[in-house]
């Protein structure tokens, strides 16, 4: 799938993306933490239809709810050891763009494919990260893809 | 303890009088902006209520106002977005100069203005509120439209290009002879290339201190900074109003995010301040002559600027629809305009009547102009989508 980023000066970013039904829709994120989603209709596809708006917690919910079972298909995938999947660690250093900002800003998944399925934090581990986890220098991610995605994550991490 | 009474009397009457203006502005989907100067010119000189003793507050708040908006701006828009826009939107901002400037340069010549009154004039006749419309397009709920970002990109280049604007006019305006401008303005322009390379390079050192997680902290670093910044710029003859822009556009990210929100009411009272003082300073006597003048200066503003946003618009490959869309989302002009008045008033006093006249005129109809030019197909049913606490 593919999902076109648009820079909206001042409010923030705009993701579109063609469903498998054909819908075009729009995901309108606000720098100020909220969300409105848009349908364009087939017959004039500049003017987006709002559907709703959501809150920083609300869609911080519904990220949970539409994530949660993609989450727990990979982890069954890998116990069966699926060929071509692999996982490996990335490395947080001290210089990279992300740190201090919370894992969904890097977007690895739609870049990559590759999923971050935790944070290691010294003692730590955060296993199933939510979007807004905060990445902090010297952390260490595990990543599940294929060896290009997960080489991505890692290019990505060091800016 | 009488002055004391007075003033409190006579500002908390002002205050609560906007507040009920603002409320009747929004329900008709209209910006505060032309009613806060509309509230000016009623209480200045030959106006319904004149106030004695809130007049101090409201100078000494206007300053305070110009600075805040300024910083609020440059917070609105980072460096990253402006190159961005840059890249796709040159020809659109050189399109919005000539048809937005242009107007307001002829005018300014043809009633035999000095060059100061023409730049000025051709500022203020230029740049659209991205105040107004940023709100506006929210409200009408088109960030998802596709013509947006390029209105978007159009409002971050003029508030860019106010960066470089504002500290010519102001060294045009302290006058002196040609060498002393052209050596003011290389120091402005040096300014405000130095801070932008500040900004690139060592922004996040600045946020990390100015970043405070207290918010009260947060707001007495970020106010107090700004206030020494603009002051500086004021003392080399850039005008405050550029040294605080300057501080908001070092500011990024999540401090920047965090310090919006807690100068938001701040800024909102002390601009109030300033627009009231912009019509306090404005008699209706003057205000009305400059009427036909304004009038005509805002019909070729507003045409030129659907010019503007059909041409950027298009250039985004919008139809036709969008395109109008575009163009009459840019008709409004708001607080730069009045910020020149400010600047350049002392020194060109037939201007201010005639931008003030000109904003509100702009102010008022170009918000109905889009919200009319949207109107055929834009109204989904608005099913009331209702927030229920989590």
């Amino acid at each position: 799938m593919d999902v076109n980023e648009v820079l909206l000066p001042g409010v923030g970013l705009r993701y579109e993306f063609t469903n498998a039904d054909g819908d075009r829709i729009g995901v309108i994120a606000r720098r100020d933490g909220d969300f409105e989603l848009v349908a364009y209709p087939p017959e004039d596809p500049d003017e987006g239809r709002p559907l709703f708006r959501l809150t920083r917690q609300e869609a911080d919910t519904v990220a949970e709810i539409l994530g949660a079972p993609r989450i727990a298909e990979r982890f069954a995938d890998l116990s069966r050891e699926v060929p071509g999947l692999v996982s490996g660690r990335v490395d947080v250093p001290a210089g990279s763009p992300h740190v201090d900002h919370p894992l969904g800003a890097m977007r690895a998944r739609t870049r990559t494919g590759a999923s971050v399925v935790a944070v290691v934090r010294g003692e730590d581990v955060v296993a199933s990260p939510m979007p807004t986890e905060v990445i902090r220098a010297g952390d260490v991610l595990v990543v599940i893809g294929t060896v290009e995605g997960i080489e991505g994550v890692r290019r990505i991490v060091e800016g | 303890m009488h002055t004391s009474l007075a003033l409190l009397l006579e500002l908390g009457v002002i205050l609560v009088v906007l507040s009920a203006l603002g409320t009747a502005a929004r329900r008709f989907g209209l910006p505060p902006i032309p009613l806060y100067l509309v509230a000016g010119l009623a209480l200045g000189e030959g106006g319904v209520a004149p106030v004695p003793a809130a007049g101090g507050f409201v100078e000494a708040g206007a300053s305070i106002g110009v600075v805040l908006l300024l910083l609020t701006l440059g917070l609105e828009f980072s460096t990253a977005e402006f190159t961005h826009s840059l890249r796709r939107h040159v020809p659109s901002a050189a399109v919005d100069l000539v048809l937005g400037a242009g107007p307001g340069a002829g005018a300014g010549w043809l009633l035999g203005f000095d060059a100061v009154g023409i730049v000025a004039l051709a500022g203020a006749t230029w740049v659209s509120s991205s105040g107004i419309i940023a709100r506006l397009l929210g409200d009408l709920r088109r960030l998802g439209n596709r013509e947006t970002p390029a209105v978007l990109a159009v409002l971050v280049m003029e508030d860019f290009a106010m960066a470089v604007y504002l500290p010519v006019l102001a060294v045009l305006v302290a006058g002196g002879t040609w060498w002393q401008a052209t050596l003011g303005v290389l120091v402005a322009v040096a300014a405000v290339a130095v801070a932008f390379v500040l900004a690139h390079r060592f922004g996040h050192h600045v946020n990390r201190w100015l970043a405070h997680p207290d918010a009260e902290q947060l707001m007495l670093r970020v106010l107090g900074t700004t206030l020494v910044v603009a002051a500086l710029a004021e003392y080399v003859n850039v005008s405050a109003a550029v040294g605080a822009f300057l501080v908001g556009l070092t500011l990024t990210g999540e401090a920047a995010e965090r310090a919006r929100q807690v100068l938001g009411p701040l800024r909102d009272l002390f601009a109030a301040a300033f627009f009231l003082s912009i019509g306090l300073a404005v008699s209706l006597a003057d205000l009305l002559p400059s009427l036909p003048t304004a009038l005509a200066l805002a019909v070729v503003g507003a045409a030129g600027k659907v010019a503007t946003g059909w041409y950027a618009a298009r250039r985004d490959g919008a139809a036709r629809r969008g395109r109008l869309r575009a163009g009459t989302a840019l008709i409004a002009r708001g607080e730069f305009s009045i910020v020149i008045v400010g600047l350049v008033g002392v020194v060109q006093p037939e201007l201010g009547p005639l931008v003030t006249a000109y904003v509100l005129v702009l102010a008022t109809t170009g918000p109905l102009i889009t919200r009319w030019a949207g109107s055929p197909t834009a109204g989904p049913p608005r099913r009331g989508f209702r927030r229920t606490p989590m």
